[in-house]
C-alpha cells in the first residue's frame, strides 16, 4: 500500500498493515501530517498540530514493534478532543479563557490510549467548554463540514468528527454530554459513541456538566469504535463516579448475529420536527436491522419531550459551578492591570468567556439561586428520574431503542446563531442518553440532501456491547459509512 | 450585667482532622510547609481534576458522633458551596448542607451554679479547608498560600442552648478534650487546627423569641471567646437598652482593643447556592461500620473523670482537671500504679509541682522531664516518711533537672530526714538551752513560741528533722 492510501485505511486495517510490516508508524504519522498540512485550513479542525511528538512516539512504536513489543494500538494515529488535558501540550477547551493553558498532567482517557500504543497528531477544535451543537462556539473559529463547507459539522466535538470525516485521522476521542459526540458523528457520516455514564474515567476531562459528561470516539466503523472503547473504558480511582464493572472483549462481541434483537421504536420521535429525507433514510436502516433478524416494537417515552428543558435546567446548573474555577487567580486567562479583586474576576472571567458559556453560567447561576433552587433545579432532577425510568421501562421490553440522530440534516454556518433555543433542539433525540446514564451510538445510515444522516442506537446501562455488535451487523450489510466526501478521496 | 436580659449563645466549632493527607487528594497535611507546597492539582482546582474521598474522615467523624450520642446519617451527601474568593480554588467549597453526617448530639458541662447541664449538638459535618490569605506581608497586594486548601474539618454546630460566655468556653473546653481523646484532632489553636465562631442574642428574661443575632468569627483562644461574647453581649444590650436594634451581621474580636467590630460587609450578601456535589458519591454507613468504629472508642472524658473518682477516690474537681488530656490522665494512673501512697497524694503532686513545671517551661506533659513511675517515687518517699513535704519540693525541682530519681537525689545530697528521737532530744536539748528566756516565756504560757522552737531545730538540722517528731519532742522537753 502506498502512503496516498493510508488515510483510506480503517483503525483495523492500519493495525494489520503495522503488524505485518508493510509500512511503518512514521511513514504512517507523516502521511497524516501532510494531509492535515493539505486540508485543515479549510476545515479548521484542529487548535494544536503536535508533530514533532507524534513522530518521536510513531519512532518509538516502530523500535518497539522491531523488539516484539507490541501494545494494542501501537503506532495508530489519533487525535484527541481539545478538552482532554494532554501533558506538554495546549489545552484551550475551544477557550480564550484557556488560550494558553499548557496542562501540567494527562488525562486519564489520554494516558490509557498512549500506554496501548496511540500516536497523538494534535487537538481538536470544539465548541467553547464543550458548550454548543455546531462548533460555533469556539474561540478558534467555526470547524467545516466536509460534506459542505458552507454548513456546520455539529458539535460540540465539531473539530473530532471532521478530521475523521475527511480521512485526515481514522480516529478521534470526544465528550458527549448532550448529544456532542452523537450529533456530529450524524452529520458528518460518521459513527460516534457516548458509553454508559461512568464507563470512561472522567478524570483530565474538563468539566462542564459533572453528571451528563461522558468520553467516547469518533471513527469510521463500529470495528474501529469497540477497540478503542476496550482501551478507554474501566474503573479509574481517580474519578468517584467511574464504574468498577469489568469491561468486555468490545470487539469479539461484534460477530454475534442479530436475530431475535428486539429494537424499540420511539412513538414521538417520527413526528412533524423531523426532517423527510431524514425520517425515510432512518426507515430503511430499521428495514435492514429487520432483514438481519431483528424485530421491531413500538415504545412509549412519555416524559421525552421535558429532556430539552430538563437538561437546560441540569447542565447550566452544574457548568456554572464547574467554571468557577476561571478566575484569573491560578491559571488561564487574566485582565491586564486589574485594579482590584472584583476587577480581576469580571475582566478576565469576561474577556475569557464567549457568549454561549456566559449564557449558560447565568442560566445556571439563576436555577440554583435561592428560591429557585426547588423550582427550577430540584425539580429537574426529579424529571430526570421519569426520563430514566422510561427508559428502564422500555429496555424490559426492547434491548435497543432505534430512531433518528438528529432532526435534519447538516445546517448552514451562520444559521441558528441568532436563536440559541433552535440551537438546542438539535440535541432533542440525543439529550435522553445522557439523562439516564445510557450509552448511544449513531452510525451513516443515508443521505438527505446529499447530506449524511446518522441513525441513533440506544442501550440499557452497559449495553455498549449490543449497540458495538448492532452497528456492526449493520455495516457489514450496508457501505454507508464508507462514503467519502468529495475532495477527501 | 442586667438580669432584665438573657444571654443566647450557639457556637459552630471548626477542627481539623488529623488525617495525613488532604480529605479529598493525597496532598500532606503537615503544618507549617513553605507556601504552596502542599497543594496538589485538585486542591488547586486544576482544569479536569476530581475530588476523590478520604474514608479516614468518616470515621472519625463516627467517632465524633458516637462520642456525643449522636445519629450517624447511613446516608449523607456532599454539597457544593459556591462562592469566589481567591484562596477557594475551585470557587466552591466541597461541604454537607442537607445531609451532614451527623445529627442530634448532646454533651454535658458543669453550669454556673455547679449542676450538670445539657448542651444540644445540632450536627457535625465533613467539609474541605480553604487555603489562607495574607493581607500584611506584600505591599498593596494579599499572598494566597493553598497548603491548607482541602484540609479536612469537622464543623460542629450547637443548640443555641449557651446562656453565658463562661459556658460556651465550658462546652468550646469539651468539644476541644473529646476530640483529643479521639485523637480525630490535635485542636492546636495556634495552628489554626480549632477555630470557633460564637452567634450571639439577647433578649428580655422571660421572652420566648430570640433576639436578632451576630456572628462572632475566627475566635482562637478559650479567653478570646469568653472576652468578645462579653463585649458582644453588653454592646447588644447597650443598643437595645437606648432603644436601639441589633443588626445582624459578622463580627470580628480584636483582642488588643478588646472589642468586636464589623467585618466588611460585602462579605454577608452571599447567596452560596448548595447543590449535591455530583462528581462525589453519596457516604454510606453501614450498622456494622458503626459498631465497628464504637469498638475503637476510647474511654470518654466523663467516664474516665467518674472512675477516677470511684477506682482512687480523689476529690471530683482534681479528677475533672487530670481527665482534660488523656494523656495527663494517663501519666496519673501510671504514677498512682506505681505509688505505695494514696492516690490523692499522687493527684496532688501532679497537679500542683508537676503542672507548675510543665507550665514554666511550656511543656506538654508528654514532654514531662519527670517520668509517672519516679513521680510515684517522690511521693512514696514523703508517705514513708523519708523525707518531709518541704524537703520533696528540693527533691522534685533536683529531679526536673536531671540529677536522677528520687532516691539518688536524697542520697546525693544528704536529705533523708531525721527520724531518730535521740538524734532530736539531743538538738531540741541543745536548741532550749540556747534560747532560756523564750523557754521561760513559753512555759508561761505563750505557747505561739512553739513555731519559733520548731524553726530553730530545723534550722540545726538543715530542715531535715521530722516535723512531727520535733513537735512533741520539744513540747515534751518544753514542760
Amino acid at each position: 500500500m502506498s502512503s496516498a492510501e493510508f488515510h483510506t485505511q480503517t483503525l483495523m486495517q492500519l493495525a494489520k498493515g503495522l503488524e505485518s510490516g508493510d509500512f511503518t508508524a512514521v511513514e504512517l504519522v507523516e502521511a497524516l501530517l501532510r494531509r492535515i498540512e493539505a486540508h485543515d485550513k479549510a476545515l479548521n479542525a484542529f487548535i494544536t498540530v503536535t508533530a514533532d511528538a507524534a513522530l518521536q512516539a510513531a519512532e518509538r512504536a516502530d523500535a518497539g514493534r522491531r523488539k516484539g513489543e507490541t501494545g494494542v494500538l501501537n503506532g495508530l494515529p489519533i487525535v484527541h478532543k481539545d478538552i482532554f488535558c494532554t501533558r506538554g501540550v495546549l489545552t484551550t477547551c475551544g477557550s480564550r479563557m484557556l488560550e494558553n493553558f499548557v496542562s501540567p498532567y494527562d488525562a486519564t482517557v489520554v494516558e490509557r490510549l498512549a500506554d496501548a500504543g496511540a500516536v497523538m497528531l494534535g487537538k481538536t477544535n470544539m465548541d467553547e467548554f464543550a458548550m454548543g451543537s455546531s462548533n460555533e462556539t469556539s474561540y478558534f473559529g467555526p470547524v467545516r463540514n466536509p460534506w459542505d463547507l458552507e454548513c456546520s459539522p455539529g458539535g460540540s466535538s465539531g473539530g473530532s468528527a471532521a478530521s475523521v470525516a475527511a480521512r485526515i485521522v481514522p480516529a478521534a476521542t470526544g465528550t458527549d454530554t448532550g448529544g456532542s459526540i452523537r450529533q456530529p458523528a450524524a452529520l458528518t457520516g460518521t459513527t460516534g459513541i457516548k458509553p454508559t455514564y461512568g464507563r470512561v474515567s472522567r478524570f483530565g476531562m474538563i468539566a462542564f456538566a459533572s453528571s451528563l459528561d461522558q468520553a467516547g470516539v469518533i471513527t469510521r466503523t463500529a470495528e474501529d469504535a469497540a477497540l478503542l472503547l476496550g482501551v478507554m473504558a474501566g474503573f479509574d480511582e481517580r474519578d468517584s463516579t467511574s464504574i468498577d464493572h469489568p469491561v468486555p472483549d468490545y470487539v469479539a462481541g461484534l460477530g454475534r448475529s442479530l436475530e431475535g434483537l428486539r429494537v424499540g421504536i420511539v412513538r414521538q420521535h417520527f413526528d412533524a420536527g423531523l426532517d423527510t429525507a431524514t425520517g425515510k433514510a432512518v426507515r430503511e436502516a430499521l428495514s435492514v436491522l429487520e432483514a438481519q433478524g431483528a424485530s421491531l416494537t413500538e415504545v412509549d417515552l412519555p416524559n421525552l419531550d421535558l429532556s430539552v428543558p430538563t437538561y437546560y435546567v441540569v447542565a447550566p446548573a452544574e457548568c456554572s459551578s464547574n467554571l468557577s474555577r476561571f478566575d484569573g487567580v491560578r491559571f488561564g486567562h487574566r485582565a491586564a492591570d486589574p485594579e482590584d479583586l472584583l476587577d480581576l474576576y469580571c475582566r478576565s472571567r469576561g474577556e475569557g468567556f464567549g457568549a454561549e458559556v456566559k449564557r449558560r453560567i447565568l442560566t445556571g447561576t439563576y436555577v440554583l439561586s435561592a428560591g429557585y433552587y426547588d423550582a427550577y433545579y430540584l425539580k429537574a432532577q426529579q424529571v430526570r428520574q421519569l426520563i430514566a425510568d422510561d427508559f428502564r421501562k422500555a429496555f424490559a421490553e426492547v434491548d435497543v431503542i432505534a430512531g433518528p440522530t438528529a432532526p435534519a440534516p447538516a445546517f448552514r454556518l451562520g444559521d441558528k446563531t441568532d436563536d440559541p433555543i433552535t440551537m438546542y433542539l438539535n440535541d432533542i433525540y440525543t439529550i435522553g442518553a445522557n439523562l439516564a446514564g445510557l450509552p448511544g451510538m449513531s452510525i451513516p445510515c443515508g443521505f438527505a440532501s446529499e447530506l449524511p444522516v446518522g441513525l441513533h442506537l440506544v442501550g440499557p446501562h452497559f449495553g455498549e456491547e449490543r449497540l458495538l455488535n448492532t452497528a456492526h451487523q449493520y455495516q457489514l450489510q450496508t457501505d454507508w459509512h464508507t462514503r467519502c466526501p468529495e475532495g477527501y478521496v | 450585667m442586667s438580669a432584665a436580659w438573657e444571654v443566647v449563645i450557639g457556637l459552630e466549632i471548626h477542627t481539623q482532622l488529623a488525617t495525613k493527607s488532604k480529605i479529598f487528594s493525597g496532598a500532606s497535611t503537615a503544618y507549617g510547609a513553605e507556601p504552596n507546597t502542599q497543594a496538589c492539582l485538585v486542591d488547586l482546582g486544576y482544569p479536569g481534576v476530581l475530588p476523590v474521598l478520604n474514608g479516614e474522615v468518616v470515621r472519625m467523624a463516627c467517632k465524633f458522633g458516637l462520642a456525643v450520642n449522636a445519629t450517624i446519617a447511613p446516608r449523607s451527601i456532599f454539597a457544593r458551596k459556591n462562592y469566589f474568593y481567591p484562596d477557594l480554588p475551585k470557587g466552591y467549597q466541597i461541604s454537607q448542607y442537607e445531609l451532614p453526617i451527623v445529627e442530634h448530639g448532646e454533651l454535658f458541662i458543669t453550669d454556673d451554679d455547679g449542676n450538670d447541664k445539657r448542651i444540644g449538638i445540632t450536627r457535625a459535618h465533613l467539609e474541605e479547608d480553604a487555603g489562607k490569605s495574607v493581607h500584611e506581608v506584600y505591599d498593596r497586594y494579599s499572598g494566597i498560600d493553598l497548603n491548607r486548601a482541602g484540609t479536612p474539618l469537622l464543623e460542629i454546630v450547637s443548640e443555641p442552648d449557651l446562656r453565658s460566655a463562661k459556658e460556651a468556653v465550658a462546652y468550646m473546653r469539651k468539644i476541644h478534650t473529646i476530640v483529643r481523646y479521639l485523637g480525630i484532632s490535635d485542636g492546636n489553636m495556634q495552628e489554626g487546627s480549632f477555630r470557633c465562631d460564637a452567634n450571639v442574642s439577647v433578649r428580655p428574661r422571660g421572652e420566648d423569641a430570640f433576639g436578632t443575632r451576630t456572628e462572632i468569627k475566627n475566635l482562637n483562644s478559650f479567653r478570646f471567646v469568653e472576652r468578645a461574647i462579653n463585649f458582644e453581649v453588653q454592646r447588644q444590650i447597650d443598643v437595645l437598652e437606648d432603644g436601639g436594634a441589633v443588626v445582624q451581621e459578622t463580627r470580628l474580636y480584636d483582642s488588643a482593643r478588646d472589642e468586636t467590630r464589623p467585618m466588611r460587609s460585602k462579605e454577608e450578601a452571599n447567596d452560596y447556592r448548595y447543590f449535591p456535589d455530583p462528581d462525589l458519591l453519596p457516604v454510606e454507613i453501614s450498622k456494622e461500620f458503626i459498631d465497628g468504629v464504637r469498638g475503637t472508642l476510647p474511654e470518654l472524658p466523663d467516664e474516665k473523670r467518674q472512675r477516677f473518682v470511684a477506682e482512687y477516690g480523689i476529690r471530683q474537681d482534681d479528677a475533672a482537671i487530670l481527665t482534660v488530656s488523656r494523656a495527663l490522665a494517663d501519666y496519673f494512673e501510671e504514677a498512682a500504679a506505681a505509688a505505695e501512697a494514696p492516690a490523692q497524694a499522687v493527684a496532688n503532686w501532679v497537679i500542683g509541682d508537676l503542672s507548675g513545671a510543665l507550665n514554666r517551661e511550656g511543656l506538654e506533659i508528654e514532654s514531662s522531664r519527670i517520668a509517672a513511675k519516679d513521680l510515684a517515687g517522690l511521693v512514696d518517699r514523703i508517705h514513708d516518711d523519708t523525707i518531709s513535704g518541704k524537703i520533696a519540693k528540693e527533691v522534685f525541682e533536683a529531679m526536673w533537672a536531671g540529677e536522677g530519681d528520687a532516691d539518688a537525689v536524697i542520697e546525693a545530697r544528704g536529705l533523708r530526714q531525721i527520724t531518730d528521737s535521740s538524734a532530736i532530744e539531743a538538738i531540741v536539748d541543745k536548741v532550749i538551752a540556747a534560747n532560756p528566756g523564750q523557754a521561760e516565756e513559753y512555759r508561761a504560757g505563750k505557747e505561739k513560741l512553739i513555731g519559733f522552737f520548731v524553726g530553730q531545730v530545723m534550722k540545726e538540722t538543715g530542715g531535715k528533722a521530722n516535723p512531727g517528731q520535733v513537735n512533741e519532742i520539744l513540747k515534751t522537753r518544753l514542760k
